[in-house]
């Protein structure tokens, strides 16, 4: 707005369409690395390449989304992985214990939603009501709940029932099951997104001050920030015990910090306040498709995580340097 | 408090304000500790034991060092690079060593050399991109990280110098370790430099202030980068010290060091937001958290109820330390 009372500098219609669309430098670096992926790799852009791309990293897609709530309001979660660990183990010690049926994989996927929320719950009330500092304080919840997960299940390889992974991995109506989960994760987020929560949440990591003086509850929001959170991350947990068949008590560690890297990538600001959960879902794709990637133009095993990770450090920075250029 | 402000003057009392120094509160939390682990297993806190417990605090403390520079520096200043730099550092040391003493100096040379060059690579990103350093060093993690798997694979680990290792483990002077007296020397320099030095100053200039440091004339962006450089440095002082600690080293060594070292700063009193705070602290901090862990490791539970307890025990001890404000209206 301001930049238009400037006579040199009249936005752009490139300018003003990535002002109200922050994911479009994360959408077309995606872009870009698909068609890459299909150069070296033809079957890859294939659907069953797609839909394999899609069923590994869903999980991830999921952690992002969680982690941009907590962005919304500023807050960054470090607990985030070891929620999802500790949601893996528990739906599976609670569908092996239930005998594996149908009606187990139902009552362990109410546990685990239950669980995350829980675990997103406590987080929210540490760092929001007893204000501690995020980064600190969430790093020693998540000791906490991966000490909680390995006395679930202190060693990993108790394998999930089959019919927790079949469907997964399964079809429907000759579709895999990976999209008519896709297709209701972005409805919930299309109804998510249009809720007072998301407002609200974008508000506080503003302005926390402007926020309270007008009236916000900015304590509850942030609690209800980290709560949706830990129900995402509950979901990434669903999603991974789908992919992998068996239960680990460290399976989601190291997935906390790529959760960030995609919201990052998916142009949010980690000070708050501004961001899509568009993006980060982008975010987390560009994650996979540079792994791919570097997977596919034939890099020697010893080079591959040596590639993805400058990869990604670079599209990190050009990610934010075109986000504020765009926003400038 | 209630107290303090019945009193129109609303000066706290001294004896409070004296209590509540974050130093003093983690000097107490260590001494609390040590009685409760002296109580737990009897010889927890002989001196043998101490001592072993402060070559263990030196290591995260000198880490913690360029963490502390780092977060000081304001700006949400941090640097999740140091695990990944202490794990190269570990793994450049041992091989220039290679288990001979002629090689230390090539060594500590070498390994100082490389930290800087990432902590320059980090304040660039920093400063002249203006990247986010949570964003930057956590990128450049994963670069770390790559890397790692590439030289581990093209040689072998290394061997650390006997001198090294004498050094680190072994009475060096008045029946301390170098590592100790490596540590309080660093914790020495630090707080002359932070108290006494034109740099100093500059650092919790821009840290609290940083339009107003820019105004008076500080250069922000070359303090910055010193301030990520000297990071870099002090995680690769502490990858050759954990070289020599453990003979040689293995995969990920420094992963431990990466948020233990943020934490041993705000135990120390230093707030995440920058601007306040020293070194003094953080040394206090180090040694607190690893008497926490020790204590863990001494009392018969398992792996599961440890991590439990510590995760508790740590949101516990932060509830000690500068929580945020309220919000007013």
């Amino acid at each position: 707005m301001t930049a238009a009372s400037l006579p040199s500098s009249k936005p752009g219609g490139l300018k003003r369409l990535v002002e109200r669309h922050p994911f479009l430098p994360a959408l077309v670096i995606a872009i870009v690395l698909l068609a890459l992926n299909g150069l070296y790799q033809p079957r890859s852009v294939s659907f069953a390449g797609i839909t394999g791309l899609t069923k590994t990293y869903l999980a991830l897609m999921m952690l992002a989304i969680a982690q941009t709530y907590v962005v919304y309001a500023g807050d960054i979660d470090l607990s985030a992985g070891a929620i999802v660990s500790l949601v893996n183990v528990v739906i599976v010690v609670t569908m092996e214990k239930l005998g594996g049926s149908g009606f187990s994989v139902v009552a362990a996927l109410g546990i685990g939603l239950f669980v995350g929320l829980a675990c997103g719950i406590i987080n929210g009330i540490v760092v929001a009501a007893l204000r501690l500092q995020a980064i600190v304080a969430t790093f020693a919840t998540s000791i906490f709940f991966t000490g909680l997960a390995l006395y679930v299940m202190p060693v990993a390889g108790t394998p999930a029932p089959a019919a927790f992974w079949r469907t997964y991995g399964g079809r429907f109506f000759e579709i895999p099951f990976v999209y008519f989960a896709v297709a209701l994760l972005a409805i919930v987020l299309y109804v998510l997104a249009r809720t007072r929560l998301a407002t609200q949440l974008l508000a506080v990591g503003d302005d926390a001050q402007a926020a309270y003086q007008s009236g916000l509850p900015v304590t509850k929001t942030r609690v209800q920030g980290y709560a949706l959170c830990g129900l995402f991350a509950a979901l990434a947990a669903f999603c991974i015990t789908g992919d992998t068949a068996s239960g680990d008590p460290l399976v989601g560690g190291k997935m906390t910090l790529f959760s960030v890297a995609a919201v990052v990538l998916g142009g949010s600001a980690l000070s708050g306040g501004f961001g899509t959960v568009v993006g980060s879902i982008i975010g987390a794709l560009i994650i996979g498709l540079i792994n791919s990637l570097v997977f596919f133009v034939g890099t020697p095993s010893e080079w591959q995580n040596l590639v993805q990770g400058l990869a990604i450090l670079v599209a990190l920075m050009a990610g934010i340097l075109v986000g504020r250029r765009a926003r400038a | 408090m209630t107290a303090a402000t019945q009193t129109p003057a609303a000066a706290p009392s001294p004896v409070l304000t004296f209590l509540k120094q974050p130093l003093v509160v983690a000097l107490t939390l260590i001494a609390a500790l040590l009685l409760l682990g002296e109580a737990l297993s009897p010889g927890f806190a002989s001196g043998q034991q101490i001592l072993r417990l402060l070559i263990v605090a030196a290591l995260l403390g000198i880490v913690a060092a360029g963490q502390n520079l780092v977060i000081l520096g304001g700006r949400e200043g941090i640097d999740l690079s140091v695990g990944g730099v202490v794990s190269l550092s570990a793994i450049i040391g041992g091989n220039l060593m290679n288990g001979a003493d002629s090689g230390i100096l090539p060594a500590i040379l070498g390994c100082i050399a490389a930290g800087a060059v990432i902590g320059l690579f980090n304040g660039l990103g920093v400063t002249l991109l203006r990247i986010p350093p949570l964003v930057m060093t956590l990128g450049m993690l994963g670069v770390l990280q790559g890397l790692l798997v590439v030289i581990r694979n093209g040689i072998p680990s290394g061997r650390a110098a006997p001198g090294l290792s004498q050094f680190v483990t072994q009475p060096f002077l008045f029946g301390l370790p170098g590592i100790i007296w490596l540590w309080v020397a660093i914790g020495l320099l630090m707080a002359f430099m932070l108290g006494r030095t034109v740099f100093g100053h500059r650092i919790y200039a821009i840290g609290s202030n940083e339009q107003a440091a820019f105004m008076a004339g500080v250069p922000v962006k070359r303090t910055r980068i010193a301030l990520f450089m000297l990071s870099g440095a002090f995680a690769a002082v502490a990858g050759m010290c954990l070289i020599g600690y453990s003979g040689s080293s293995f995969a990920n060594v420094g992963e431990q060091y990466m948020l233990p070292s943020i934490i041993a700063v705000v135990f120390g009193g230093t707030p995440l937001s920058g601007g306040k705070g020293g070194y003094t602290g953080t040394m206090a901090g180090a040694v607190l958290l690893v008497v926490l862990q020790s204590i863990l490791t001494t009392v018969h539970i398992d792996e599961s109820g440890r991590q439990m307890v510590f995760g508790a025990t740590l949101l516990i001890l932060m509830l000690f330390y500068g929580r945020g404000r309220a919000m007013r209206a």
